[in-house]
């Protein structure tokens, strides 16, 4: 691991590692849905929507087939609505297509103890009956509270708890990286 | 930023962005009324109670189809003939309530201030639905709601609000909520129909219809209420209906393609023509559905862990 | 029983203004005058550093019995009046049934003694059943003891009837008191109409409806000759009138409340129902009206019309309560504020609620000149104190004073040379 710009944060993957971490999930998919019949991608958001949006570009360069691709804010199921003080802020679901009976690959940035997962696939079940549900993630940092697996994983990154591991995307006006910080460092 | 009202009490403690934010908030509600199942689980195991002390079907029902959409459990009471009437008073019937363990109240009463005065008194979070002259919000919120997805930009939108103002809670909360995301509002109306220095909420007092309604962007025409008049408002509905009645006449001298609204119900041929009422009974069946998902809304900002 | 109240200033308007002791002999004063001689066993008051007046006078108070005890009671009300250093309070016949006849006056007065605190004087009724209708037997109350005659709580609307009463109130040498307010144009309001009732989105009454009545009052009383006392002004337009009709000599007394001078109608706000009463707060224009009235002299009287309800009646939303609050026991730590102001002289002050209720209502107090009754009122003007309704001796405790710092403390109070109300 090389230790770069700013303090504290400890680069995981830089912005090559990224895309080829992208470019072979959006292979695996393919290779295990054998193509992109009854196959759509839904981003989690907010950090899953432009990776997917990335893998079903990805896609259509490999496949030259579009696939349909949707927006999923799992605020609405989380566990723990009932105990927040002030409710968090609701973004927009946009799944403009019809998933009954479709291959749907949830899409999110960082798998940590499950539960957005978890709210996501209730999410989704409230919009039809998906014949199968898989999960890609960029990065896997363990610690999970609930029995659930992803599918594609960018990367395993091994973590201690209070450790902090964000993403940086483009489309945010940021250089691509994942990295690890501390928690409680500013 | 983040919702931090108890209660929905009225339009004036809210500030612009405050009310922005339950627009955006109603945007994803409306997507879940949109689908195949409408519901999500958020206030699942959540009491809703609608104490409703004045008749009303509509709101009634479009707050119990809220959170019965948002997975909360709903009771409505309506003590029009039960305990009430026996004396037993406006708290203590909350207090029974209460100890159902309510946790949203939502209240409509005669009185002005009565939501103010239950949310002194009980645990629960409380929602006004109307409360004698003062305050409407649900309704003023979802005539935003309307208006946003009609004309997209508040700023210098021109409103006549027009009819009875000094007893309609329906025009005090839009007047403050159309002043406070930046319309120029105006109300039109016989004086006795104006509450005291009514200028001084920030509109402008035009006395004659056709004045008020030249170049406006959206025309309120409130309903001539004849169960809550005092007497000598108006001479007679004849005259009410000749001298500030919608008609396609008049229509025209708002600007093209102005909005015409009504809280309902309308009293065809009084506040409005029959051709107009007509015209834009569209506009009414998006409010329906717009009151729901703004009413969803609400519910969810003030659904968090009481203090 | 002898006192001799040493050391302090005593204020007797029109009398004595300075350090002096009073001699109280039999239930009379005695003397009053520098460094008098205490007779053997005659209890001493020290009264440095402290303010020696007549016992105060409120023309305006409402005690429940007969008929709504749990509010207040005869004996807890002039228990309340002492401990303000009221000694003689004139109670309003809105009680159920009405003070219309000489019964219920002779119960009042039984009820009175039997307490033992404060003198109590009671109003009769104008009408039968105050429904504003006949006239009610007024010759009959007036023997039987009243010292006026009102049906407060509700105007006289019809204005022959009032008229009559006037007239008829002649020969009997009584005041008549009316509530003015024009209930047509009051009709359903709960509070002044203004700006905040727009606000608040409560009907209001506008002040007009209480200048029409005190218009039509005045008229009446010029017309008949009759005396006239108007109760708690609220206006600025009332002020003006009344102002006028003395510079014409009709007899006019006129009296205001001290929430009526020390709050105005943004007390209201938040639907709070220890602001809601009858006549309403109002404006800033007219609080800063009752006080020039009160500094020239058109304003004759503070009196409190106090008015106790039941906290859950007060707790009910803001249409439904019912109106009033309580004042005995500040309504002299509020007058004082006027003092602080420069408003009033002292003397004046203690003038409004001594000299002159007696000389509206013809009582033979509120002095302590050699031989009239001895009650008195000692007052630490420094003391500063917190207004606690839980420690009022009234039953009830709606008052939007709670939680004031205000200064000025009764110490003690005399009523017919016997101390009923010391404090600790």
């Amino acid at each position: 691991m090389i230790a770069h710009g700013k303090k504290h944060e400890k680069l995981i993957m830089d912005a090559s590692e990224v895309t080829r971490a992208l470019t072979r999930i959006a292979h695996e998919i393919l290779e295990r849905n054998k193509g992109t019949r009854e196959l759509a991608l839904v981003g989690i958001r907010t950090g899953g929507v432009h990776l997917a949006h990335r893998l079903v570009k990805r896609i259509q360069e490999i496949e030259h087939a579009k696939v349909p691709i949707g927006e999923l804010d799992i605020t609405l199921y989380r566990d723990d609505l009932a105990l927040r003080k002030e409710q968090p802020i609701l973004k927009t679901t946009k799944v403009p297509f019809n998933i009954a009976d479709m291959k749907v690959v949830l899409v999110d940035d960082v798998l940590f103890t499950g539960r957005t997962i978890r709210a996501a696939m209730d999410g989704l079940m409230d919009l039809g009956r998906p014949a199968e549900i898989q999960l890609a993630v960029l990065v896997d940092r363990g610690h999970r509270q609930l029995p659930i697996k992803a599918t594609y994983i960018g990367k395993n990154i091994p973590t201690a708890d209070d450790e902090i591991v964000q993403v940086f995307l483009e489309e945010d006006g940021e250089e691509d990286r994942v990295v690890i910080r501390q928690g409680g460092t500013p | 930023m983040s919702f931090k009202h108890k209660h929905l009490l009225g339009i004036a403690p809210l500030s612009a962005e405050e009310i922005m934010l339950i627009l955006e908030t109603a945007d994803s509600f409306k997507e879940v009324s949109g689908r195949e199942i409408k519901k999500v689980p958020a206030l699942r195991g959540k009491t809703v109670v609608n104490l409703f002390f004045e008749p009303s079907t509509r709101t009634r029902t479009s707050f119990e189809l809220a959170a019965k959409r948002l997975s909360a459990d709903v009771i409505n009471f309506s003590p029009s003939n039960s305990s009430v009437v026996k004396g037993e008073t406006l708290l203590d019937t909350a207090r029974n309530i209460e100890a159902m363990q309510a946790d949203l109240i939502v209240l409509r009463h005669p009185a002005a201030g009565a939501a103010e005065t239950l949310a002194r008194g009980v645990k629960s979070s409380v929602i006004n639905a109307g409360d004698g002259w003062h305050e409407h919000p649900t309704q003023a919120l979802l005539d935003l709601y309307t208006l946003r997805e009609k004309k997209r930009d508040f700023k210098g939108l021109r409103v006549a609000i027009v009819g009875d103002v000094a007893h309609s809670r329906v025009a005090r909360s839009n007047i403050l909520a159309l002043t406070k995301v930046g319309a120029d509002v105006r109300v039109v109306g016989p004086r006795t129909m104006m509450p005291y220095g009514v200028e001084r909420l920030g509109v402008h007092l035009y006395d004659k219809l056709d004045e008020g309604l030249r170049g406006v962007d959206v025309i309120m025409m409130l309903r001539l209420q004849l169960e809550r008049q005092g007497r000598a408002l108006f001479p007679t509905i004849r005259e009410y209906s000749r001298l500030y009645g919608l008609t396609a006449e008049r229509l025209k001298l708002a600007e093209p393609g102005a909005l015409v609204m009504h809280p309902g119900p309308i009293n065809r041929g009084v506040e409005i023509a029959p051709d107009v009422a007509d015209s834009f009974s569209s506009v009414i069946l998006d409010q329906v559905t717009n009151g729901v998902a703004v009413r969803m809304g609400i519910l969810y900002l003030l659904s968090g862990v009481n203090a | 029983m002898t006192i001799l109240i040493k050391g302090g200033k005593v204020i007797d308007p029109g009398r004595v203004n300075g350090p002096a002791d009073v001699l109280i002999e039999n239930g009379k004063i005695a003397a009053v005058g520098p460094k008098l001689k205490a007779p053997a066993n005659a209890k001493i008051i020290d009264a440095t550093n402290k303010v020696v007046t007549p016992g105060f006078i409120d023309l305006h108070v409402h005690f429940r019995e007969p008929g709504f005890e749990y509010k207040e009671t005869i004996q807890s009300g002039t228990a309340a009046a002492v401990a303000g250093g009221f000694t003689s309070v004139c109670c309003m016949p809105n009680t159920s049934p009405v003070n219309d006849n000489q019964s219920i006056t002779e119960f009042i007065l039984e009820k009175a003694r039997a307490a033992g605190n404060a003198n109590v004087f009671p109003v009769g009724a104008i009408t039968k059943g105050s429904e504003g209708k006949e006239l009610a037997e007024i010759g009959d109350l007036q023997r039987a003891g009243c010292i006026a005659i009102s049906d407060d709580g509700l105007p006289v609307m019809n204005s022959l009837v009032m008229r009559r009463a006037m007239e008829y109130a002649i020969a009997f040498d009584v005041p008549v008191v009316d509530h003015c307010e024009d209930l047509h144009l009051s009709e359903g309001g709960c509070m002044n109409e203004g700006l905040v009732s727009t606000q608040l989105g409560l009907p209001g009454m506008p002040a007009a409806a209480e200048d029409v009545m005190v218009a039509r009052n005045l008229a009446l009383a010029e017309l008949t000759g009759a005396r006239l006392h108007l109760a708690h002004l609220s206006t600025a337009g009332s002020v003006r009138m009344v102002r006028d009709a003395k510079t014409r000599g009709i007899k006019v007394t006129a009296e205001a409340c001290p929430h009526h001078f020390m709050l105005t109608e943004e007390a209201v706000c938040g639907y709070n129902t220890h602001s809601k009463m009858n006549p309403p707060l109002r404006t800033g224009a007219d609080v800063q009206a009752i006080k020039d009235g009160l500094r020239d002299g058109t304003i004759d009287v503070i009196a409190t019309d106090h008015a106790p309800h039941a906290t859950q009646e007060k707790q009910q939303e803001f249409a439904a309560a019912p109106n009033g609050i309580v004042g005995l026991e500040t309504a002299w730590p509020l007058t004082l504020t006027l003092v602080e102001e420069g408003v009033l002289t002292l003397e004046a002050a203690v003038a409004k609620l001594t000299t002159e209720p007696a000389r509206a209502f013809s009582l033979k107090k509120g002095t302590l000149a050699p031989g009239a009754d001895a009650d008195v009122a000692i007052t630490d003007l420094q003391e500063g104190w917190e207004v606690d309704p839980a420690r009022f001796r009234s039953k009830s405790r709606n008052t939007p004073f709670a939680g004031w710092k205000v200064k000025g403390r009764v110490t003690t109070t005399i009523v017919g040379g016997r101390v009923v109300y010391e404090t600790a």
